[in-house]
């Protein structure tokens, strides 16, 4: 008894939120974080500083290398904009998962982030909005209880604030290391969203590489407008599973961005470079009349 | 009696003799009428819906159907929905608001299904609009997972004010075979497996996900039906009966699954 009164205790410490008080530029040192090198399409060797200035595009092939969350951010948001929310929020390891807690310090060790998305109030050309940016370097930007939480706190913020909601999904799917808990976000998730939409909040989903599972089977299919970036793998059963199921092989550009958009799933697909002018385009289409977004 | 295993209940829960959906249909509702099709293109058998009377008034029901011959397990796709089922589901949904009748669903699938037509159709899509519409629906909604709570596939009709999980049912975030072969390229560990996911209708409402265990007959449901029967229309009733009471239906339900994983989800499930 005792015990579950200290467990609920440090639960409430650990999910505690700790909001930023000021608006800054992006931390560096996350940013500098995200270096690549080969081309995994071309196998073009392309210097990191050429790559830095296409947005980490390859620009031998149009292939867009994943993106951390700080850096996709950096991308967008007006300097001196960026505000994070919830930085370091965190759920226990309910399951009592065997070796959870040790590869969780292992991901935050090696990437510098404490989930497995980034969430951030900033501005786009001058226009507020709030943001939640998935990472698939942390555990695949696979969706727990902490990134299904810092997610609906994002919706319940930008709904409050009355502000439009963009979030740029890239996941593995749910968080198998926390069961059901994981599998629940997707409710949570939605549950959310569904109640931001009801209030007339405008939410912008862009799908990156890769987006599948639980996360594409919840908030990420959820969008007013739905933007993916060229050639993601955007699904909810991930190809290796339907090859065995259906035991033949899948065709050329199936689950890729370009084949979502055939079938009616995706508004455009944006490459990188265009992503903060078409984001902007949409904040200024939807702007609310006679509201002062400055 | 020794204590039943987490293997062994995934094991009793995929039982081909287990009631499914359509058992519990004619067993404790009267004047069933199924809806098909879900007016766009296709009608999934996987997903079984329609109106039926439940202790006199019009509830609608909906489920996952396996089937019973090896005929029916091929004609509703083992009980894995397409994007179709899912969109049928919804329509029936929407006309359970429309007509302000509760919605009763029970859960019995290995999960929705993973194949090239279903993502055509976009089933990650599919299920995200059942969540959502299904997170607002502004009657009771009410869930009995009898058999497999398999993944997404399971949830998309299990937003619900209250989930009830029969004792041998199971219900995870994927098979114990997908977490086996995930977590060490071996999906003959999948018992191991089993025993850390923590998928049995006791850990389910240990963790706030479930609500409440309905005990079953020694052997398994498939041992005695009628008894299950019995006990499900006692617990599905009780439960229709407190989430009427308490009103507020759509309220209720989002801050239920608002709390999931969060203090707040403890501090309701004590
Ligand atoms: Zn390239």
């Amino acid at each position: 008894m005792r015990d579950s009164f200290r467990q609920r205790r440090e639960r409430m410490i650990q999910l505690k939120t700790r909001r930023e008080g000021k608006e800054t530029d992006i931390p560096r040192k996350h940013i500098a974080k995200a270096v690549f090198g080969k081309c995994p399409d071309c196998g073009a060797m392309v210097p990191k500083t050429e790559l830095a200035r296409t947005l980490y595009v390859c620009p031998k092939c149009g292939y867009h290398h994943p993106v951390g969350a700080y850096l996709r951010l950096s991308m967008l948001l007006d300097s001196k904009s960026f505000r994070e929310l919830d930085e370091k929020l965190t759920a226990p390891n309910a399951l009592k998962f065997p070796g959870y807690d040790e590869k969780l310090q292992a991901a935050r060790k090696a990437t510098g982030l404490t989930e497995g998305v980034v969430t951030a109030r900033g501005k786009i050309d001058g226009r507020m909005a709030v943001f939640a940016v998935l990472d698939s370097r942390f555990f695949m930007g696979s969706m727990g209880v902490a990134l299904g939480e810092k997610v609906t706190r994002a919706v319940e913020y930008a709904d409050r604030a009355g502000l439009p909601l963009i979030i740029f999904s890239a996941s593995g799917g749910a968080r198998m290391q926390e069961g059901i808990l994981s599998l629940m976000q997707m409710a949570k998730t939605s549950a959310a969203l569904e109640r931001f939409g009801a209030h007339g909040g405008l939410y912008i989903s862009v799908l990156t590489h890769p987006t599948t599972g639980g996360v594409t089977a919840s908030f990420a299919s959820l969008g007013d407008v739905t933007l993916a970036e060229p050639g993601a793998l955007i699904g909810f059963a991930g190809p290796r599973v339907i090859e065995q199921t259906i035991g033949q092989k899948l065709p050329e550009g199936f689950q890729r961005s370009e084949y979502l958009e055939e079938h009616g799933f995706v508004d455009q697909i944006v490459p990188r470079s265009q992503m903060k002018e078409t984001l902007s385009l949409l904040l200024r289409l939807h702007e609310k009349r006679g509201e002062d977004h400055g | 009696m020794a204590e039943i295993t987490a293997a062994e209940r995934v094991a009793l829960a995929r039982h081909a003799g287990r009631p499914g959906t359509a058992d519990y249909i004619s067993a404790l509702f009267t004047d069933f009428f199924e809806c098909k099709g879900d007016r766009q293109c296709r009608e999934d058998p996987a997903i079984l819906g329609g109106v039926a009377l439940y202790k006199g008034h019009p509830v609608t029901v909906i489920g996952h159907r396996k089937g019973k011959s090896l005929q029916e397990n091929m004609a509703c796709n083992f009980g894995m929905p397409g994007p179709e089922g899912y969109r049928k589901a919804q329509r029936l949904m929407r006309q359970a608001q429309k007509f302000r009748r509760p919605v009763i669903t029970f859960v019995d699938t290995p999960g929705a299904y993973p194949g090239l037509e279903a993502e055509a159709r976009g089933q990650g899509e599919a299920i995200a609009s059942t969540l959502s519409l299904m997170s607002a629906l502004d009657v009771p909604v009410i869930t009995v997972v009898t058999g497999e709570g398999g993944s997404g596939g399971a949830l998309a009709l299990a937003v619900a004010n209250r989930v009830l999980m029969l004792e041998n049912a199971v219900y995870s975030v994927l098979s114990p075979e997908g977490f086996a072969s995930i977590l060490w390229k071996d999906s003959s560990r999948a018992g191991e497996a089993a025993e850390i996911m923590k998928l049995t209708a006791r850990d389910l409402v240990a963790l706030g996900a479930a609500d409440e265990v309905i005990p079953e007959p020694q052997g398994g449901a498939h041992e005695n039906p009628q008894a299950v029967f019995v006990a499900v229309d006692r617990a599905l009733s009780y439960a229709l009966d407190r989430v009427v009471r308490e009103g507020d239906f759509a309220q209720r339900r989002y801050e239920k699954f608002r709390g999931m994983g969060t203090p707040r989800s403890r501090k309701e499930g004590l």
